[in-house]
């Protein structure tokens, strides 16, 4: 082996290795310091304890919170993913003038409806209709702002459903309802996986809406409550904050493992199996 | 079990195309009819307006003796199979083809013994758990036909039935579909754009073009006497000899030659259109002239392609071993009843 090609693959694998420990080193906080004694930013071997599980349980809003995240992603990913299919199904079998110019428009505009642009009508509607702090409505202007990509997204999955089976059902005799729950469902059932995954894990995360629209504490969901987790001192609360960010992340890797193993991700069209 | 009628029908698209063009046929009670015909010309839609699928713009469809041009599509008592068989591929073999009775709500017991009953009649029964994705082309085809035959309809409609196998299997399919139906008496039409299908299969077909009938007879009619020079195209695995020429006392005077007219009452100077057959033309002493310009090997026999004065074109097929050699002069003649003359402008058959 040459000098060079020494250096050339020294080089690559110093690179490699950085770019490795860039995105380990938090996954191996995340899994140790929530068991230290003394968790700090930094990453150790751990000194094993499981009082800073005890401590963030005792915690008045921790568990509630997480409850709270469940609560509200359950409403936006329900609301997103049925409001979802059943649009993007219409929009797909039935021809309007512009109904492309309507998808992209509808696309465009989703990222300024609840982006950071419309967050003062929008808090100022909630206000006025007297939703503030209401976990329902906030999961509802979630699924708002997640409805036009999620029908751009299954309208693709609905358009590769062929209408001959549509059409076989219906000369079988089965009424719209039956076409749409024995057939047209099932047949999209990947796609429509998909997207409750995506809506979840959307919603999870969302921090900016329920922070603005859930103003008490203890109504709010856990991506706003982390926010809060300081000591007395004003600093970031050390003991429990790896705990939490432990809780948090487990349900939306559960989901994700779930439904690969269930239905598997798999996108339709192009290539003949 | 029965007849279909229909009168005046016509299926317009919204985008003005006539598809279906006031189309009057009856089809008799468990008779096995093709609608043939290039694409575009209508058939499918015709197929899809029996249905119901499509909505008829203007006249009457009639099953059995019930009116039923305004019923829902799935009320009519028809059963389809689409081209590509439409199998639902989250369901078994079992639950395919108990599907119309799912949808009737039946019991699970009766969804059973109508999977179990109508698959071990087409060879499926060991197949019942399998999911289409599983099974091979001629067997999805099965499926797709029990599932059709288990909803009990009075009528079957098959939409391009062998167009998805290869060629092998085609004719396995074409033989074990026709067996099918003598058993079933079932009322049966299916659509084709292969002549060769519609003559091996049908009791009657239907030529179409443009969404009108062209020729409407048994599949001997439509071969040995198609009634305009577009059916004379259409039909035959090797293209009818098609030409021009003019009427002169009893002959009609084509491609330099002079051949008998079948219809003696032609004024002179009439411009027809002789129409022969490939396989009607063989070697004689007198008749149509050429040189042989191309010989293409069918197996039992050859096509040989004349070159004839006026550079028109005339197709024959001569017997294995018998082929001329290519360069060399040949003259065929008609056999005896085989020349069809039509009339060069309307294209009709005189």
């Amino acid at each position: 082996m040459t000098f060079h090609a020494m250096l050339r693959r020294t080089l690559y694998t110093v690179l490699i290795a950085a770019l490795l420990a860039f995105f380990a080193i938090p996954m191996l906080w995340l899994a140790s310091a929530p068991f230290d004694s003394d968790p700090g930013v930094g990453l150790r071997w751990p000194d094993w304890t499981l009082d800073n599980w005890r401590i963030t349980f005792e915690h008045p809003y921790a568990l509630g919170s997480l409850l709270n995240s469940i609560v509200l992603c359950a409403v936006a990913t329900l609301v997103t993913t049925v409001l979802g299919t059943l649009a993007s199904y219409a929009l797909s079998r039935v021809r309007i003038p512009g109904r492309d110019a309507l998808l992209y428009v509808l696309l465009l505009l989703s990222s300024v409806v609840t982006g950071t642009a419309a967050m003062v009508p929008i808090f100022v509607m909630m206000f006025q209709l007297g939703l503030i702090n209401s976990q329902y409505a906030t999961g509802l202007v979630i699924a708002g702002g997640m409805l036009p990509a999620a029908i751009f997204i299954l309208k693709d999955f609905i358009d590769s459903v062929p209408r001959s089976y549509e059409e076989s059902a219906r000369v079988f005799g089965a009424s719209p309802g039956q076409v749409l729950l024995h057939v047209v469902l099932p047949v999209a059932r990947p796609g429509i996986a998909t997207i409750m995954v995506w809506a979840f894990v959307q919603a999870w995360g969302n921090f900016l809406l329920p922070f603005l629209l859930l103003r008490d504490v203890s109504g709010q969901p856990a991506a706003v409550l982390l926010r809060t987790l300081k000591d007395e001192g004003g600093s970031a609360n050390l003991t429990v904050i790896p705990v939490f960010s432990l809780l948090y992340a487990i349900p939306v890797v559960a989901l994700y493992l779930f439904v690969s193993k269930r239905y598997g991700f798999r996108f339709h069209g192009g290539i003949k199996a | 079990m029965a007849a279909i009628e229909l009168t005046g029908l016509s299926t317009v698209y919204p985008n003005g195309v006539r598809a279906v063009d006031d189309l009057d046929l009856s089809i008799d009670d468990g008779e096995f009819f093709a609608l043939l015909g290039p694409s575009g010309c209508g058939k499918t839609t015709l197929l899809r307006t029996i249905a119901g699928l499509e909505r008829s713009s203007s006249g009457t469809i009639s099953l059995g003796g019930g009116d039923v041009t305004r019923t829902d599509v799935g009320k009519r008592g028809v059963a389809m199979v689409f081209q590509d068989y439409a199998l639902f591929p989250h369901m078994t073999v079992a639950q395919n083809i108990a599907y119309p009775l799912r949808v009737r709500r039946a019991s699970k017991q009766a969804q059973q013994d109508a999977a179990s009953t109508t698959s071990a009649g087409l060879g499926l029964a060991e197949l019942l758990e399998r999911r289409p994705a599983q099974l091979s082309g001629g067997q999805q085809q099965r499926v797709a036909l029990a599932r059709a035959i288990a909803m009990e309809a009075q009528v079957l409609l098959l939409d391009e039935p062998l167009s998805n196998l290869d060629a092998r299997l085609r004719l396995e399919a074409r033989t074990f579909l026709k067996r099918l139906q003598r058993e079933l008496g079932l009322t049966t039409v299916f659509v084709t754009h292969d002549q060769a299908e519609a003559l091996a299969l049908a009791d009657r077909i239907a030529v179409m073009a443009d969404g009108r009938i062209r020729q409407l007879g048994t599949p001997k009619d439509v071969f040995q006497r198609p009634a305009d020079t577009f059916v004379a195209n259409f039909i035959g695995s090797t293209p009818m000899n098609l030409l021009t020429g003019t009427a002169h006392d009893g002959f009609v005077e084509v491609a330099g030659a002079r051949l008998a007219s079948p219809d003696l009452s032609l004024a002179d100077g009439t411009k027809v259109v002789a129409g022969i057959r490939p396989e009607y033309l063989a070697p004689a002493a007198e008749g149509i002239t050429g040189t042989v310009s191309i010989v293409e090997n069918l197996g039992v026999t050859s096509l040989v392609t004349l070159e004839c004065p006026g550079d028109v074109l005339v197709g024959l097929t001569v017997p294995e071993h018998e082929e001329p050699r290519v360069g060399t002069a040949m003259t065929a003649a008609p056999a005896p009843g085989r020349l069809l003359v039509y009339d060069a402008e309307t294209t009709r058959l005189l």
